[in-house]
């Protein structure tokens, strides 16, 4: 067993984290805005933990897309009324791994001195994305706000033509390739020769132990209950994603959506388009003693790495992850919980194989491979797949549960991997100081 | 310095132009007394005269008020009509020098500018206000029972219209800014900032560029309605039909201001002026006036009373609220907390879905100011952020009040007590909202009784003006400040009050209700009961307020003042059979009248089959009338001499603003005054004969007939 590092008051530490239910975008959230989601898990969560407000040095909220009418959602969180509004604050995106980001740089900001207490977390809304016009209706709309004459005002809006009316959403594309998330994931699935049925299995097991978490209680301590409903008496404390129903038959029987002849990728392997938000309160071990916390679990190391997106998209956890436990100074066995976020069935055991593999070693340089996934060890709870996948969120979901279960289950270390669109993985390594 | 009273007005000249400051010495506001106004015109006279003076500015030098109207003190001293008009008079002629000044005349407006603080603006040449919440404008004359008598009936409708004048006359209401700016009251709005300067610019510009044309407003209907004889006949005599409707003949102070304004428009100014002073003499000297003034007084000085003796208690300062039991009560005590106050409230329910009920609840009064355009969606925002629940006690650690409205029941009363001593911090007050069970015995075995106390909210929470703190045996005087305090920033009126069963209003409701049933019971028509109280004044009949109090509600309460007084105040069989037929009032849409989609509709005649009675074709008004009040006077009395109000000030104004006594009969306390007790007593005797004991004269009414004494001195 490795010797913890010693613990410092500087060591930045997790001490509570919360998220509203997760829902499939379209659905519980479909009438909500972002910041509405991100300012309620928070105001809950600095209720539950009574921390006193004066005591907030920072707000760092994660948003892959924000609407542009509130395009610093960290702010927003921020001037809560519960809070001083003199609390800074910025948003950020670090693709799906935003709202780990945010911990991450919390955590740099408590171990350099520059803040004690910092509330980190992450949104998503994708029933809110904003809707554009083309570059020429643009154009024109800003041109007619600035027309002086009645006749100037007519000879721009004659000028509009019917496929300027058609509105360009965003896709989940690559700019830099134009490759969807989903054809990444096929694509790795056929050079890494993932079998359909391996992925049908990492699904199968996500929902069922999402849905046994929920079942027991588990998931919902670290969701605050949503109010829904036109009377606000519909409580929502649960993820509607979850299937506890599904199985490896009802799995197989989907067809593939990104290549319909001979892929693998289905909407039952791959995590459904999701709102939501997460929030963690990380502070230093200090500032928690003083204040008579209990934390989680510190933070012991992180490391963001990027390949090149035209290759395959999500492998970079593969070098985040040897990157992060060489930080820690730990190797893969040191490891009693793994946290993997689930974009696609084919990723995660794309990652895992590569961690796994001895090729792979000689690749990162490394005298021995990675590690070998323990699944019973690895997303105890559920994954992305089951619970959903909010793009901004999702890194504070894993930070919070994976930081529960190390004291629920009295483990040393923890790990957090996760893959992110352009080609970036995002790694953690957590330690339980529980009760500390 | 002696003799002569420091000024009021402040000078400079700058480049001509005069900017003339009030800051009246002494006093937090400014008002304008016949000295300050002897100075006013002094000054003005000189300026006009001044060679080298161009133009001249007025504006306060109070830091948040410009004018909050005329010295009310003067009115009271006031003997005759003659008198009270020739006061009129004298400040129409001190306005009417400002209109005459041959100089562009300029008012700075920031704060409340009020009564005959608006007058004087009026005749001002330009009008600047600031575009800030505490600036308002109106004439709130009628709500004492007076009317504008500073040429305000004259100058506002030509200034803004008949129609909007008289929406801001009749009602007495006060305008905001902008809205001011809209109507065409202010003819610019500023930034506080630069109110001084911008006031200065506009004066040298007026100087220059001579008088202002203001054009009509409204298009074709406004220009028909505002500017033509047919047209403004209607709209007179719409208002005077409304003003009837809803002051049922009680308060002549409007109509009296309809005539003004009408003489005026239709007659000329000069005439106008003349029905204006004549009215407001008439009015200044009448009995309502004299109880409004002194309600208003009464009102003012419990905006100051903290409820103890000056010095003796520190009030903590509420920036969080708990509301535990997120029912009707509950949520409706944060919505106003949040909407009123603008505090943190959070709502625990054992049942989360109930809590989300009692959030929404909450909301909505947010969301009904929004509607209503009283806040912007940004302030919105803010307010709505501030309503959170939970079916646990996170975040009580924080608070600073928590106030439990759950299920009127003692044990479980004290459980949430026993909960909340468990989890607040040290300082942090309960209050009980309950209306029965007292205070005293809630705090009994709690760890820390100081702390605990009433809060008797009255339902429902948003529209009902008044709050009863009740301070139980062992309450400290910080909890009682505290409560008082927070109380007034929900916008109440808190009267403070003894933990006697039933406090101070339902104890004097409970009488008044009992003799109703009784006298259902014996015949008397339901819509007549209603119809006798509401002409005497009251905004609803004992029998409408039957349905809205609710059957099952008025059952447990009465049984509580019946245990707790004895056959005084034995309840009538009524509440009993109408709950026993599944009747529970308005709440189920089944009480004595009958409810389509909410509304009242007409009187449910089957009750009086439950009730196994055969209504009467009309009983005698002033039977019905006299037994109703009488018992409440004597209750009143009685209660008063226990000690349950400090003073016949706050009962008075506890009756007034929580059973809507009527204002210009005083309130029961004076009214007993104005009748005389010896008149009361005789009539009780008589009535006690007739319909049993329950009717006796109580002690302290005797002797006050016997000595011939009052509540107020005269």
């Amino acid at each position: 067993m490795p010797s913890a590092a010693p613990l410092s008051d500087r060591t930045p530490v997790v001490v509570a984290g919360l998220r509203t239910p997760f829902a499939k975008a379209g659905t519980l959230f479909r009438d909500a805005n972002g910041y509405d989601l991100a300012r309620t898990v928070t105001r809950e969560l600095i209720y539950r933990t009574e921390i006193p407000p004066g005591e907030v040095d920072e707000v760092i909220f994660g948003q892959v897309v924000p609407s542009p009418l509130v395009p610093n959602v960290a702010r927003e969180v921020s001037l809560l009324p519960q809070l001083p509004r003199t609390i800074p604050a910025y948003s950020l995106n670090r693709a799906c791994a935003s709202a780990a980001q945010a911990v991450a740089n919390a955590s740099d900001q408590i171990r350099f001195g520059h803040a004690d207490v910092i509330l980190a977390g992450g949104v998503e809304l994708l029933s809110d994305v904003p809707i554009l016009h083309t570059r020429r209706m643009s154009r024109t709309l800003v041109a007619l706000s600035r027309a002086r004459s009645l006749g100037e005002r007519l000879r721009l809006i004659a000028s509009i033509r019917p496929r300027d009316l058609v509105p360009v959403s965003p896709a989940i594309a690559e700019p830099s390739t134009g490759e969807t998330m989903g054809q990444s994931a096929e694509k790795m699935a056929k050079e890494n020769a993932i079998s359909r049925e391996a992925q049908d299995r990492i699904a199968l097991m996500s929902h069922q132990r999402a849905a046994a978490a929920t079942a027991s209680g588990r998931l919902g301590e670290e969701i605050a209950p949503w109010f829904a409903g036109p009377a606000l008496d519909e409580v929502v404390t649960s993820d509607n994603g979850i299937r506890s129903d599904t199985s490896l038959e009802a799995l197989a029987a989907l067809r593939p959506v990104f290549d319909r002849r001979y892929g693998s990728v289905t909407a039952g392997n791959s995590s459904p388009l999701t709102d939501g938000a997460a929030v963690t309160l990380v502070m230093s071990l200090g500032k928690a003693r003083a204040l008579g916390y209990r934390p989680l679990a510190a933070i012991r190391s992180y490391a963001v790495a990027a390949v090149d997106p035209g290759w395959q998209l999500l492998m970079g956890p593969v070098y985040a992850v040897a990157q992060a436990l060489d930080r820690a100074g730990l190797v893969w066995s040191d490891l009693g919980l793994v946290e993997i976020h689930e974009a696609f069935a084919s990723q995660v055991l794309s990652n895992t194989e590569a961690w796994a593999s001895r090729a792979w070693a000689e690749r990162l340089g490394r005298s021995q491979p990675v590690g070998e996934v323990d699944w019973d060890r690895t997303n105890v709870l559920g994954g992305s797949i089951a619970i959903g996948h909010p793009f901004g969120a999702t890194g504070a979901r894993l930070v919070t549960t994976l930081s529960n279960e190390l004291v629920r289950r009295n483990q040393q270390f923890g790990l957090i991997s996760i893959c992110a669109q352009g080609g970036m993985g995002f790694a953690m390594v957590l330690e339980q100081v529980g009760g500390g | 310095m002696t003799g002569a009273p420091s000024p009021a007005f402040h000078l400079v000249i700058e480049d001509g132009i005069a900017v003339l400051t009030l800051d009246l010495p002494g006093s937090p506001v400014n008002t304008l007394g016949r000295a300050t106004a002897a100075e006013f015109a002094g000054h003005l006279e000189a300026l006009a005269a001044d060679p080298a003076v161009r133009a001249i500015v007025l504006r306060s030098g109070k830091e948040d008020t410009f004018v909050a109207g005329a010295d009310i003190e003067e009115f009271t001293l006031l003997r005759t009509a003659a008198e009270a008009e020739a006061m009129s008079r004298e400040g129409q002629a001190m306005i009417d020098r400002v209109a005459a000044c041959p100089k562009p005349v300029v008012v700075a407006i920031h704060g409340p500018c009020l009564g005959a603080g608006l007058e004087l603006s009026l005749a001002c040449t330009w009008r600047l206000a600031t575009d800030h919440p505490k600036t308002v404008l109106g004439l709130p004359e009628v709500q004492i029972g007076l009317l504008p008598g500073a040429g305000g009936c004259q100058r506002l409708p030509r200034l803004i219209g008949v129609r909007a004048a008289l929406d801001l006359i009749l009602a007495g209401k006060s305008e905001r800014a902008a809205k001011a700016f809209r109507i065409g009251l202010v003819d610019e709005l500023v930034h506080p900032a630069q109110l001084r300067d911008l006031a200065v610019r506009a004066a040298d510009r007026l100087a220059r560029s001579g008088p202002v044309r203001r054009g009509g407003r409204g298009g074709v209907a406004g220009w028909f309605l505002d500017r033509t004889r047919l047209g403004r006949w209607i709209v007179y005599r719409q208002a005077e039909r409304q003003v009837r409707r809803r002051t049922g003949g009680h308060y002549p102070a409007p109509l009296a201001a309809i005539t003004a304004i009408r003489t005026g428009m239709e007659r000329g100014m000069r005439d106008g002026l003349r029905v204006e002073a004549r009215e407001f003499g008439r009015l200044a000297v009448s009995e309502v006036s004299r109880e409004l003034v002194r309600i208003f007084f009464a009102t003012t000085s419990l905006k100051k009373d903290d409820g103890v003796p000056p010095g003796t208690g520190t009030p903590r300062t509420v920036t969080r609220l708990g509301v535990v039991g997120a029912g009707f009560m509950g949520a409706g005590i944060a919505g106003t907390a949040v909407t009123t106050a603008g505090v943190e409230v959070r709502l625990k329910d054992a049942d989360l879905s109930r809590v989300g009920k009692g959030m929404h609840a909450a909301l909505e009064q947010v969301n009904k100011r929004m509607a209503r355009r009283r806040i912007t969606r940004h302030e919105h925002m803010r307010l709505t952020a501030l309503v959170s629940g939970a079916a646990d006690f996170g975040g009580f650690a924080n608070m600073d009040l928590v106030i439990e409205a759950v299920f009127e029941d003692l044990e479980v009363k004290r459980g949430v007590v026993a909960d909340l001593e468990a989890v607040l911090g040290t300082g942090a007050l309960i209050a009980t909202n309950t209306s029965t069970i007292p205070i005293g015995r809630i705090a009994e075995g709690a760890r820390h009784p100081e702390r605990i106390l009433g809060m008797h909210f009255f339902s429902p929470v948003d529209r009902m003006p008044l709050l009863e703190v009740i301070p139980g045996p062992d309450t400290g005087p910080d909890a009682i400040v505290t409560a008082v305090r927070f109380g007034r920033r929900m916008g109440k009126t808190v009267i403070v009050v003894a933990d006697h069963p039933g406090f101070w209003v339902n104890r004097i409701l409970s009488p008044y209700l009992n003799e109703a049933g009784h006298l259902l019971a014996e015949g008397v028509r339901i819509e007549q009961m209603d119809r006798v109280m509401t002409a005497w004044g009251f905004p609803v009949g004992p029998m409408t307020l039957l349905d809205e109090v609710g059957f099952d509600v008025g059952l447990k309460a009465g049984a509580v003042m019946h245990d707790a007084f004895g056959a005084r105040l034995a309840p009538s069989p009524i509440l009993e059979r109408l709950v026993a037929d599944g009747r529970l009032g308005r709440k189920n849409g089944r009480g004595l009248y009958r409810y389509s989609r909410g509304k009242k509709a007409g009187v449910d005649d089957s009750a009086y089959r439950v009730l196994g009675v055969s209504p009467r074709a009309s009983a005698d008004p002033r039977r019905v009338e006299e037994r109703l009040l009488y018992l409440m006077l004597n209750e009143a009395a009685l209660a008063c001499a226990e000690g349950v109000v400090r003073s016949p000030r706050d009962g008075d104004v506890g009756a007034i603003f929580g059973i809507g006594f009527p204002p210009f009969r005083g309130g029961p306390l004076r009214l007993i005054d104005t009748l005389g007790a010896a008149r009361i007593v005789e009539a009780l005797d008589r009535l006690a004969e007739a319909h049993g004991p329950r009717f006796t004269p109580c002690d302290s009414l005797r002797d006050m007939a016997r000595t011939n004494t009052r509540f107020y001195p005269e």
